[in-house]
C-alpha cells in the first residue's frame, strides 16, 4: 500500500497514564473505506488507544507518531481533531444536564462546519438533518430535546453516539465498545446504523471485546491487542478463531515472540 | 483535573467590557454625610417638606444602627464619611425637558452600552428610564404610556407631579428603618424610577431602567417604586453597569413593589456592575433591598435576577404574600468569578390564605468566587394551605471556589406544604472532553454547560434579556476554563 492511500498511520505509539505505560509500540495503517476491528482482553489498552487518538489529555504520548492524511494528529487539540474529521463514539457517553441533544449537536456541527469553511446551518436545515439521521438509528425524536444522555438507557446512549457520528460526518470514526451494554435488538440497530455509514472515503475502527458485534459490522481487518501491542493481525476469520480459542492462545504466542 | 482547572482559570480572566468612564462635567456634593448634605439633596430636587422630613428621620435612625455582619461576605469597613452622596451630570442637574436637552456625551455613553435611548430606536418596544450616577436623564415613551394613564418617570419627577402617590406608597414595603442600607438609602436617595399602572391596565411594553455609575467615589442610592393597581399587569427590566475603578463603590438601592387585587408585577434584573479585577481590586458593593408586597388578593409578584457583576452582591428580593391566593416567585442566577462574593436569595412571607411561592436559584462559582444562597420561607399562623417549592442548585468550576446554602424555614400553620431541593455539582473534565471531542472548544463547552444549568431561570426572562443574559454569562466566564 502506498503512503498516499493511507488515511491513519500509527507508528511505534507509546502512551502512559499516571506514569504507567499502557501502549507499548502500536503500529497500524488504516486506509479510507476500510473497517478495522481492534480486539483484546480487559486492560490490553484498547480503550486507551481510542482515547489517545481522540486526544484525551489524561494520557501522555511518550513516543511514536500518528498522522491523519499525512497531518500530525498528536499536535492537535481534541476539538481540532474533531474538526479534522476524527470521531470517537464513547464507551460511556457523558451526561450534560440542561443541554439538549439537539442543542449540543448544533454547536458541534457548526464548530466543525466553520473549520471546513462552510456556513453555519440554520435551525430549519439542521433539524431536518438531525431528524433524518435519527431515523437511521431508530431514535425517538422526543429524545432529541432531552438533556443529552441524562436518563438515557444504555441502548439510547449508544444510539445517540451513532447519531452524532452520522450528523458530524467524520473521516475517521472510532467506536469504543459500542456493543457493551446492548441487548441483541439494540445491537442490531446500532450495527445497521454503522453499516449505513460505511463509505469509500471513510475509515472505521471498531474496538470490541467480543466477536458478536463483528457478525453485524463485518471488518476488513482484525487486530489483537495484548499488553499494549498488536500481537496479531488478520482478516475477519481471526475474530472467529479468537472466539473459539480465547485470548490465552495468543498470550502464549505473545510470550514466545 | 489539572487541565480542567487551568481552563477554569482562563475563563475567569475575562475582560469587563463596560469599564469605560465618561468625561462629563458633573456637579457633586462635598464628601461625607450630615443633615446639611441631605438638605442639599432635597433642595436640589425641590422636594416637598414631607420628603425632607422623611429623609431626615431615616438619617437620624440610621445613625443609631450598626452595619450588619451576619452575611457570608467579607469586606473592609466602609468609610461613610469619605463618600460622595450626590453627583449629577451638570447639564442634566435641572432635569432634561426632552431628549434634545440631554448631554450628547451621555447619549453616546448609553449608545455604547447598547441602550436604545433615542425614541426612534425604541420601536423595539422597551421604554427606558436611564439613571446616570444619581440623576435620571431620560425617560422615553412617556407620552404613549400616558395615554393609558401609566405613569413612568424618574422618581424626582414623580415627587413633583404625583406627590400623593409617592407619599402613600413610599416606604410602605421597605420602611426607612428596615435595615442599615435601606435607612441610608432613605436618607440620601437621589433618584430612581417611579411607575404606576392604573386599574385594569396591562402595560403594553416592557418598562426598563438602566443604571450606570460613572463618577468616581460616588455612592449610588436610587429608589424604585412600582405600583400595580387592581387588575394591572407590568413587566419591568433593570440593567446596570459601571466603569472600572480601583476603589470600591457602594450601590445601595431600594426597590419597592406593590401589587393590589389581581395585579401582576414581573421584575427582571440583569446586574453587571464592575466586578473588580482578577485580583479582587475594585468593584461595586451591591447592597440592595428589594421587596414586593402582594397586598391584594390573587396578586402576583415575580422576581427574576441574573447577577454576574459586583465585587459583592448582597440582596434578597422578597415577597410579602398578604392577599389571599397571592403568588410570589423568585428565579435567580448568581455567578461569582475571581474574588467576587455573593450572598443572595429571597424571603417569602406567607400571610394570606392559599398563598403560593416558588424559589429556583442557580449559583455558579468559578475562580475564587464565593456564592451563598440564603432564603427564608415563613408561613404565618393565618396562612392556611400555603405552599412553597424551593430548589437551590450550585455549580462549581474549579477547586478554589465555594458554594453555600442557608435555607431558613419557619412554619406556624400545620396545613402548609413545603418542598425543598438542593444540589451541588461540578463541571467535570469528562463533560468538557466529551464536548471537545465533538469539535466544541473548551470555552464554548463551559458556556454551554453553564447556560444549560441556568435554563430554568433564563426562560423566565423576557426574550431579548434572556439572550443578553446568556451572552453575559459567557463573557463573565471567559478565560476561566482551559
Amino acid at each position: 500500500m502506498t503512503k498516499e492511500e493511507i488515511m491513519l498511520e500509527i507508528t511505534n505509539l507509546h502512551a502512559n497514564a499516571a506514569g504507567n505505560e499502557i501502549l507499548r509500540g502500536i503500529d497500524l495503517k488504516v486506509r479510507a473505506g476500510e473497517v478495522h476491528a481492534i480486539m483484546g482482553p480487559n486492560g490490553s489498552g484498547k480503550s486507551t488507544l481510542a482515547q489517545v487518538l481522540a486526544g484525551h489529555e489524561t494520557y501522555e504520548v511518550t513516543d511514536g507518531t500518528v498522522t491523519l492524511d499525512g497531518k500530525d494528529l498528536l499536535e492537535l487539540s481534541p476539538e481540532e481533531r474533531a474538526r479534522e474529521g476524527v470521531f470517537l463514539a464513547f464507551q460511556y457517553p457523558v451526561e450534560i444536564p440542561g443541554v439538549s441533544t439537539v442543542y449540543f449537536l448544533k454547536a458541534a456541527i457548526n464548530a466543525v462546519r466553520k473549520e471546513r469553511g462552510l456556513e453555519e446551518l440554520d435551525a430549519v436545515d439542521f433539524l431536518s438533518l438531525v431528524k433524518e439521521k435519527a431515523r437511521l438509528v431508530e431514535m425517538d425524536e422526543s429524545l432529541l430535546s432531552r438533556p443529552i444522555n441524562a436518563g438515557f438507557s444504555g441502548g439510547e446512549k449508544k444510539r445517540n453516539e451513532i447519531l452524532q457520528m452520522a450528523v458530524l460526518d467524520p473521516k475517521l470514526a472510532i467506536l469504543d465498545e459500542t456493543d457493551s451494554g446492548l441487548d441483541i435488538d439494540a445491537l442490531r440497530i446500532v450495527a445497521t446504523g454503522v453499516n449505513t455509514l460505511r463509505r469509500p472515503d471513510r475509515a472505521i475502527i471498531v474496538v470490541t471485546h467480543y466477536q458478536r458485534l463483528l457478525n453485524y459490522i463485518v471488518p476488513d481487518f482484525v487486530h489483537v491487542l495484548l499488553d499494549g501491542r498488536i500481537v496479531r493481525s488478520g482478516g475477519k476469520e481471526l475474530a472467529l478463531e479468537l472466539e473459539a480459542k480465547g485470548y490465552a492462545w495468543l498470550e502464549d504466542a505473545g510470550a514466545r515472540a | 483535573m489539572a487541565t480542567d482547572n487551568k481552563t477554569i482559570e482562563d475563563i475567569a480572566n475575562q475582560q469587563y467590557k463596560y469599564g469605560f468612564a465618561t468625561e462629563i462635567e458633573t456637579e457633586s456634593a462635598p464628601r461625607g454625610l450630615n443633615e446639611d448634605i441631605i438638605r442639599l439633596i432635597s433642595a436640589k430636587k425641590d422636594e416637598p417638606a414631607f420628603l425632607l422630613e422623611w429623609r431626615l428621620k431615616a438619617y437620624r435612625h440610621w445613625l443609631t444602627m450598626k452595619e450588619p455582619n451576619w452575611q457570608n461576605v467579607h469586606f473592609p469597613p466602609i468609610d461613610y464619611q469619605d463618600m460622595i452622596y450626590y453627583s449629577a451630570p451638570k447639564a442634566a442637574a435641572d432635569g432634561p425637558k426632552s431628549l434634545e436637552d440631554v448631554d450628547p456625551q451621555l447619549l453616546a455613553t448609553y449608545a455604547k452600552l447598547g441602550i436604545p435611548l433615542a425614541e426612534q430606536k425604541l420601536l423595539a418596544g422597551v421604554a427606558v428610564d436611564a439613571v446616570f450616577d444619581s440623576v435620571s436623564v431620560a425617560t422615553t415613551f412617556k407620552a404613549k404610556l400616558g395615554e393609558l394613564g401609566i405613569i413612568f418617570s424618574s422618581f424626582s419627577e414623580a415627587v413633583r407631579e404625583h406627590p400623593d402617590l409617592v407619599k402613600q406608597y413610599l416606604g410602605s414595603v421597605v420602611p426607612p428603618n428596615d435595615n442599615f442600607f435601606a435607612a441610608l438609602n432613605s436618607a440620601v436617595f437621589s433618584d430612581g424610577s417611579f411607575c404606576y399602572i392604573p386599574k385594569g391596565v396591562r402595560c403594553p411594553m416592557e418598562l426598563s431602567t438602566y443604571f450606570r455609575i460613572n463618577a468616581k467615589d460616588t455612592g449610588q442610592f436610587e429608589r424604585t417604586l412600582i405600583i400595580a393597581d387592581e387588575g394591572a399587569t407590568v413587566s419591568y427590566l433593570e440593567g446596570c453597569t459601571a466603569p472600572m475603578r480601583d476603589t470600591n463603590q457602594l450601590h445601595a438601592a431600594v426597590v419597592e413593589l406593590v401589587a393590589l387585587d389581581n395585579a401582576k408585577i414581573k421584575y427582571s434584573t440583569v446586574q453587571n456592575w464592575y466586578p473588580g479585577d482578577k485580583n479582587g481590586k475594585g468593584g461595586i458593593y451591591n447592597f440592595v433591598t428589594k421587596r414586593g408586597k402582594c397586598a391584594g388578593k390573587n396578586s402576583k409578584i415575580s422576581w427574576t435576577q441574573v447577577e454576574t457583576g459586583s465585587a459583592i452582591t448582597w440582596k434578597y428580593p422578597s415577597c410579602i404574600l398578604q392577599g389571599d391566593g397571592s403568588v410570589g416567585e423568585f428565579y435567580s442566577v448568581a455567578l461569582t468569578n475571581n474574588y467576587q462574593q455573593a450572598d443572595t436569595g429571597t424571603k417569602m412571607i406567607h400571610i394570606g390564605k392559599n398563598t403560593r411561592s416558588t424559589i429556583v436559584t442557580k449559583g455558579i462559582s468559578a475562580g475564587h468566587g464565593q456564592n451563598t444562597y440564603r432564603g427564608l420561607v415563613r408561613i404565618q399562623k393565618g396562612a392556611e394551605n400555603a405552599r412553597n417549592y424551593s430548589q437551590c442548585d450550585s455549580l462549581l468550576l474549579g477547586d478554589k471556589c465555594g458554594a453555600h446554602t442557608f435555607p431558613y424555614i419557619e412554619v406556624k400553620n400545620a396545613t402548609a406544604q413545603m418542598e425543598h431541593e438542593a444540589s451541588t455539582s461540578k463541571i467535570g473534565e469528562d463533560q468538557i472532553f466529551y464536548c471537545r471531542s465533538r469539535g466544541i472548544s473548551t470555552e464554548d463547552a463551559v458556556s454551554m454547560i453553564v447556560n444549560g444549568f441556568c435554563k430554568e431561570v433564563f426562560r423566565e426572562l423576557p426574550m431579548e434579556f434572556a439572550v443578553e443574559a446568556q451572552k453575559l454569562l459567557g463573557v463573565s466566564l471567559e478565560g476561566s476554563v482551559g
